[in-house]
């Protein structure tokens, strides 16, 4: 990364002025202040107007979507927000990954992730999430997570749109001798309304590349929206149905090699030998090489074929040295509740004093509970995996992966190479629920494909490596403590979390060295950012000493917190004797978009009627990403096992860019947490994994799936994510609704420690 | 040894026991069938062979006799399959990663049983994971293909 310092420089500066005056943003963005990528790679009669948009004088359009493609519909709702501007028909345009560049950071995901709750837009919270943009931009980040990208995207990418249409526009005022104002554009084209005479954007393409984009584009306004808004057929569907080779497992290679990797399933632990002589003399098997990274320690077996390789890595006799992590479960609780119990906490809220309101408390009005969540793995449909060549002094990545500037500085640091010689090529993602933001699987294959001599290689991770191998979501030990006032209420809430910290891991693994000191409020979200108002309030957070690697992993802190408080919630609504819907809509009575919420998933779910025996139901809310979400999961016993048998889930993003795509994420992330809360975990023994396929970590099936009626609300005033804020309520919703079922209150996931389902 | 695919015969000089997903995968660069468990736990790898959907990762190659269909050969984006145009029509897809095997048990659950009851497709379906949870749209997905085959639509 030669060039870093002086991206950093320039964008720096671009950074303060957008801090200083938001609204020159996109002036400043499309005066190109960050080199446009596309350039360079340019096809004959092709021009670019800016980092999002080529045009090809065949008319031929494409849309550089830079976010990963891994199942939330980025693809179809970012391009949208181009060809919206652009006035293109989906149908008309091509869509991409594009490369790797400063020029597609993500701000809104380090926007998102300033310590404050999104209800707070006092002047030190924005000022503060407006200098993490800055940031963002400061390390040319381009990842993909957060629940970011439509936030990310929504005006950079209208902008794009807006200016390049606007050059084309003055383009061919150009060439028609008329005025600008007299023109309109139609479905790729310029047209004088007066003449009737028309041209085609690729007629016009190239002599628009040489116009500078105006400074003052007027956006339009939501009323003249064509296609935001409006439910789109998803553009990567028609390749999906019909089996098409576009996943990172899928790429093919002239000459191409297949490898597999055996890493110390012990985190952190090394290989003290191995034996590859009986693996050598196996059909197909061309080496075998000891692997040394940061990131694990083990080999990789290079064949002619994936079988082959794995077949002849089970024939390797290695020996692994002991990790430094914890041995055991009952270990990792220890330290868990030892860091609790050491102090020396970081507060993310406080108001009042907990503790003063706690002295004086009758023992009656005192309610206490400790929580406990496992490490989880992501467990993607699609193995990792990545195929690299290094060959003439270029490098080439062709990985499924959620952060391509991260796998840029990962190639430059192992094989030394300007970044001009590092080619990555982001392949969809089968899944990635933020694994495939992680360096790992990338790494692995450029350091395999520097013993190959030129050839591409593939190395294809077994589900059994996958599933042995973090980075896990954190474990996670939680006390609460509250005293319930007269009229049922609480009136003081303490609590203590106590988790390894997401954020000092991955950092620790892009940029080691970099210093990860200071509190992490990913500990605390989902918990200290809630809209509760309670009159004494303290959340503590406190980074646990267990070394084993932990990720983003679907909605983050918020996919353990929100299970914690919201079950804590549920205990005090019961102690206070107030339903659980009333109770929260009592304490978030100053949140009018909470309470448009709360009502809707009354109605909906008929909440508060009797119903039969057998069935019950419970109730969760959490704020995350910025989209405020409510649901309601009812249970069914059958026959003593428990099923899921309904969820409504009222989510409120602000705006919702396209409502069916949006409804498939809040499935999805329910249906995630579902499988998590219902019977997913990463035990240890020996220090190392117990799971290894689907047989042991499982998720929902078909034949457990439940209705789910989702009702979406627009009051927010703020552009919310979706792919991960269906997940954390639900997980605590079911813990509620089982509560409320048999009186059985389980603090411990995952549920089916204690209860046994369909 | 001989393999038939999609109606195509192939030569292939390979050990009897190589996981039909394999051959097909790297011998063969058919790649809609995928490796998601290597165990015949989550279904990504389904073909059919008479008729009968298969977990392609726990078949070895060699005992292969008949034509094995897969989603490579069942339609192409401007001829789609009944089963490929309503997954299309209810949007199901999410990442895409296991589509190709829930289509390919669909196609073979329709071509035995043309009008599954809910109960019929939970236990025809449930041997395929979906992460992204599509669940709900692909019931929705298979009834509607079904509903099509019965009128002809």
């Amino acid at each position: 990364m030669a060039s870093i310092g002086k991206i950093a420089r320039r964008t720096f500066l671009v950074g303060a002025a957008a801090v200083a005056g938001g609204v020159a943003f996109g002036y400043y963005k499309y005066r190109q202040p960050l080199e446009n990528p596309l350039k360079k790679d340019l096809a004959n009669g092709e021009a670019t107007l800016n980092p999002y948009i080529k045009i090809a004088s065949d008319n031929r359009i494409t849309v550089i979507v830079p976010r990963a493609e891994m199942g939330q519909g980025a693809f179809t709702t970012l391009a949208a927000l181009v060809a919206e501007e652009l006035d293109v028909t989906l149908d008309q345009i091509v869509i991409e990954h594009g490369p790797a560049a400063p020029a597609y950071y993500n701000d809104a995901a380090l926007r998102e992730g300033a310590p404050f709750p999104a209800f707070d837009h006092s002047m030190v919270a924005e000022t503060v999430r407006n200098a993490m943009g800055v940031v963002g931009k400061f390390l040319a980040l381009q990842m993909t997570g957060g629940s970011s990208s439509l936030a990310d995207g929504y005006e950079k990418m209208r902008l794009a749109g807006a200016t390049a249409r606007e050059t084309l526009k003055s383009a061919a005022a150009q060439k028609l001798g008329v005025s600008v104002g007299s023109l309109k554009t139609e479905a790729g084209k310029v047209i004088d309304a007066k003449s009737g005479r028309s041209l085609t954007y690729g007629e016009l393409a190239l002599d628009a590349a040489k116009i500078d984009p105006p400074s003052d584009v007027a956006l339009k306004p939501r009323s003249q929206w064509k296609l935001l808004g409006k439910p789109q057929p998803r553009k990567d569907m028609p390749a999906k149905v019909t089996g098409q080779p576009i996943f990172g497992i899928d790429v093919q290679l002239p000459d191409m090699l297949y490898a597999t990797v055996r890493m110390n399933p012990q985190p952190g632990g090394a290989m003290k030998s191995f034996d590859a002589s009986e693996a050598l003399k196996m059909r197909g098997v061309k080496k075998v090489i000891a692997i040394d990274s940061l990131y694990g320690k083990g080999f990789a077996v290079i064949a002619d074929n994936t079988w082959r390789a794995f077949k002849a890595a089970d024939a390797v006799k290695v020996v692994w040295a002991d990790g430094p992590g914890h041995r055991d479960d009952a270990e990792a609780k220890k330290i868990l509740a030892s860091t609790i119990a050491g102090g020396g906490g970081f507060s993310l809220r406080s108001a009042g004093d907990p503790e003063k309101a706690f002295a004086d408390a009758p023992r009656e009005k005192l309610v206490e509970a400790e929580y406990y969540a496992p490490f989880l793995s992501h467990a993607t449909m699609e193995p990792m995996n990545a195929t690299a060549r290094l060959k003439d002094g270029v490098l080439d990545v062709w990985s499924p992966n959620q952060a391509p500037s991260v796998i840029k500085i990962i190639g430059a640091r192992l094989t030394k190479l300007a970044d001009e010689k590092i080619n990555v090529h982001t392949t969809f993602l089968g899944g990635g629920f933020g694994r495939r933001i992680e360096p790992d699987f990338s790494d692995y294959a450029i350091r395999v494909a520097m013993e190959t001599e030129g050839r591409p290689v593939k190395v294809t991770w077994t589900r059994e490596e996958d599933m042995s191998h973090g980075p896990y979501r954190p474990a996670a030990l939680a006390k609460y403590r509250a005293r319930i006032g007269n009229d049922g209420l609480p009136v003081a809430i303490h609590g203590s979390v106590a988790s390894p910290s997401v954020m000092a891991g991955m950092v620790g693994r892009i940029m080691p060295g970099l210093p990860t000191a200071g509190p992490d409020n990913l500990i605390l979200d989902g918990t200290y950012n809630q809209p509760y108002t309670i009159p004494n309030y303290r959340i503590d957070g406190y980074k646990a000493p267990l070394t084993t690697p932990v990720a983003s992993w679907r909605s983050v802190g918020n996919s353990f917190n929100a299970f914690m408080n919201e079950s804590f919630m549920d205990e005090l609504a019961h102690a206070g004797k107030i339903d659980p819907l009333e109770f929260r809509r009592k304490l978030m009575v100053d949140y009018p978009t909470a309470i448009a919420i709360l009502d809707k998933l009354k109605t909906l779910s008929d909440w508060g009627k009797p119903i039969d025996q057998t069935r019950a139901q419970g109730i969760a809310f959490t704020l995350s990403f910025g989209t405020w979400v409510g649901e309601v999961v009812q249970v069914k016993d059958e026959n003593g096992s428990i099923r899921v048998e309904k969820v409504w889930i009222v989510a409120d993003p602000g705006m919702v860019l396209d409502p069916l795509n949006f409804k498939a994420q809040m499935m999805s992330g329910a249906i995630y947490g579902l499988s998590a809360a219902i019977g997913q975990q990463i035990s240890f023994a020996d220090g190392a994994p117990q799971q290894s396929n689907f047989s042991d970590y499982d998720a929902m099936r078909m034949n457990q799936c439940p209705d789910i009626v989702i009702e979406i609300l627009e009051n927010s005033g703020h552009l919310g994510g979706a792919g991960e804020p269906a997940t954390p309520p639900v997980m605590a919703a079911l813990a509620n609704a089982i509560f409320a079922l048999n009186g059985k209150r389980i603090r411990s996931m995952p549920l089916n420690g204690e209860v046994s389902f369909v | 040894m001989k393999l038939q695919v999609n109606g195509t015969v192939h030569e292939l000089d390979i050990e009897p026991e190589m996981p039909l997903l394999w051959a097909l995968r790297d011998e063969l660069n058919i790649k809609g069938p995928k490796f998601g468990c290597g165990a015949g736990l989550c279904g990504a790898c389904t073909v059919i062979i008479d008729g009968q959907a298969t977990r392609s990762c726990q078949t070895a190659v060699g005992d292969v006799r008949s034509n094995i269909r897969t989603i490579d050969g069942l339609g192409k984006p401007d001829a789609l399959h009944r089963v490929q145009q309503a997954w299309l029509d209810e949007q199901v897809v999410q990442c895409g990663y296991c589509q190709a095997g829930q289509i390919m048990n669909a196609v073979a659950l329709l071509e035995a049983n043309p009008t599954p009851s809910d109960k019929d497709i939970d236990e025809a379906m449930s041997g395929n994971l979906c992460r992204c949870g599509t669940y709900p749209r692909i019931r929705a997905a298979i009834k509607r293909a079904a509903a099509g085959q019965q009128t002809g639509a």
